[in-house]
């Protein structure tokens, strides 16, 4: 290889198509969070809200090709009307997993979510994005009176049974995480949820969230270079896709990138794909990004990678 | 006739569950016992299983513990990603490696990936985590029946054993195939109760399949004793005591964690 060959954006092939995200709220929220990565809105229509005859196909050909499990997001997922029927479906044939702001939970909306989750032998996990332990440090980011209701929203899952993830993007310096766990954690306590799980995201630089604070810098790309000996499985894009309502693509960080999008159906999407956005380097610094699993600290994995064992195994290649 | 095997996995250093297991998988009416790994970790003494495994002449696939201590490496692979859950697996993983001998490293060091069965015509798969990876968290509620059909048709297998998660489940799947986790003897399923699991896989001249998990009690208050004295964090031995995982929680999907009360 020459130096300006290692300085390519690498290709990451398709190893095993594991899981699929669904972006059934498209770009639509409720919300206008000031550090949203693909900028939602009640009026970003960049992507629209999935129904349920575009989701069943899509759900179907999951099926033929071994997906393991399912995810949901938006946008907020619970302002898609057939969101239910698209929930039951899934838990009919896998495991779901829903990212949602808990700002639009209803004691009977929760009651019909447990209901589902009782009938399935798969587990339904609710993801909830709160920003900040207080009004003063989630109100500013996800909007007024969004903590209250979000907050109201666990009350409501925790004592229906559920034991949702709290995610929070990390605003604050990382050797800040034990102090922000620790008053979060105290907060939850409050009401009811003594046994918090708990997910810090790194920040994405891309979207509303390059405004907030500020944007990738110059260099900051994954290049060739930078893949040998570093764990690709850590990668989403090497065992997802995510579902829109005008295709596949690559992930959901990228959904609103044009060239991000694969194909329409599943198999269209199953070659690999060159890592040359910006948003790359967060994941390929942090990992885990996007599954349910806490990310690991910063620059952990680049070690990791350089001592990775070939014993541990590779998974098969599709097809 | 019907070809019977016990298959245990996650002995996590607990000698006496092993020696136990040892005495009731015959008694059962297994002719063949197998290992699938893990084991040292969390457990005392970590030398001691291995005299029983060698003296039971018992096959044993290569957990990630085994292939960490084994090798030398730094951690335990046990694939953790929560700060806390790896602070636990960090004080088994320095205990378990400071207290094995060399031999015994070198021992692990060279055990099989995997081992394959033919049980009347049943092709059996033998892993620690899943056939792909060694470390893969395969648990019973998030993973999908067509995610398990698809490891059976690309690693030729028409029932495919793993452990690694410690909590033991069994799936027909829609295609006549099965997947079984046997669970772990090294610590409790997180059910409130002190017993441990094993798996004992039937399957008759008809090649018809029969899973049955066994509860094996074995003398834990003796195993919690050991522990304190080799000074083993209280969280471990309270799981032996009382049958509720404490550690290492995090990686749990809700259903699993749910079912405890940590």
């Amino acid at each position: 290889m020459t130096a300006t060959d290692t300085d390519r954006p690498p290709f990451l092939p398709l190893t095993s198509l594991d899981t699929l995200w669904f972006q059934v709220a498209g770009t639509l929220c409720n919300l206008r969070c000031n550090h949203c990565f693909i900028s939602c809105s009640p009026q970003n229509h960049t992507l629209g809200l999935m129904k349920f005859e575009q989701f069943k196909p899509h759900l179907d050909e999951a099926v033929q090709y071994g997906v393991k499990e399912f995810y949901f997001t938006g946008g907020e997922p619970f302002i898609n009307p057939e969101i239910f029927e698209i929930l039951e479906a899934t838990l009919a044939v896998g495991p779901a997993t829903v990212l949602t702001n808990a700002t639009r939970f209803t004691e009977e909306k929760i009651a019909r979510l447990a209901g589902m989750r009782d009938a399935s032998e798969y587990s339904l996990e609710l993801r909830v994005s709160i920003d900040g332990f207080s009004p003063e440090t989630n109100d500013p980011i996800r909007g007024p009176g969004t903590f209250v209701q979000a907050m109201n929203g666990v009350r409501m899952l925790v004592a229906a049974g559920f034991l949702p993830i709290i995610t929070s993007m990390r605003s604050w310096e990382i050797h800040q995480d034990d102090e922000f766990l620790r008053e979060f954690k105290a907060r939850l306590a409050e009401i009811g949820y003594t046994r918090p799980r708990m997910k810090l995201l790194p920040s994405l630089k891309i979207g509303q969230e390059a405004k907030r604070d500020h944007g990738y810098g110059k260099y900051e790309f994954v290049t060739e270079a930078m893949m040998v000996g570093y764990d690709e499985t850590q990668l989403l894009c090497h065992n997802s896709r995510v579902v829109s309502d005008r295709g596949v693509h690559v992930c959901p960080i990228l959904v609103d990138k044009p060239d991000a999008k694969l194909g329409v159906t599943l198999r269209d999407s199953l070659n690999g794909y060159r890592l040359r956005h910006q948003a790359c380097i967060t994941c390929y610094r942090f990992g885990a990004l996007c599954s349910n699993a806490g990310s690991l600290e910063g620059n952990r994995l680049a070690r990791s990678g350089s001592e990775a064992n070939p014993a541990l195994g590779t998974t098969p290649t599709q097809n | 006739m019907t070809e019977r095997v016990a298959i245990f996995g996650g002995v996590y250093s607990n000698h006496l569950a092993l020696a136990a297991l040892l005495e009731d998988a015959p008694r059962r009416g297994a002719a063949r016992i197998f290992c699938l790994g893990d084991l040292g970790a969390f457990g005392p003494h970590p030398d001691e299983v291995f005299p029983l495994l060698r003296e039971a002449q018992i096959p044993v696939v290569q957990g990630n513990y085994d292939n960490s201590v084994g090798n030398n490496l730094a951690d335990c692979q046990c694939g953790y990603t929560d700060a806390k859950d790896n602070y636990f697996a960090r004080l088994s993983y320095d205990y378990t490696f400071a207290n094995t001998a060399p031999e015994n490293k070198t021992w692990m060091r060279d055990l099989p990936g995997e081992i394959r069965l033919n049980l009347n015509g049943v092709r059996v798969l033998l892993c620690h985590g899943s056939p792909r990876r060694m470390n893969e968290f395969l648990w019973e509620t998030t993973t999908s029946l067509a995610f398990l059909e698809r490891l059976c048709q690309d690693f030729e297998a028409d029932i495919i054993v793993g452990t690694h998660t410690g909590l033991h489940w069994h799936r027909a799947l829609p295609n006549g195939k099965h997947f079984i986790n046997c669970g772990a003897i090294g610590r409790p399923a997180n059910d409130g109760r002190t017993c441990v699991w094993y798996a004992l896989l039937s399957i008759d001249e008809k090649a018809s399949v029969t899973v049955e998990f066994i509860p094996l009690e074995y003398d834990h208050a003796r195993l919690a004793s050991e522990m304190r004295a080799e000074n083993l964090p209280p969280e471990f031995v309270a799981t032996i005591e009382t049958g509720w995982w404490t550690t290492c929680l995090e990686v749990l999907p809700m259903k699993e964690r749910a079912r405890g009360v940590f």
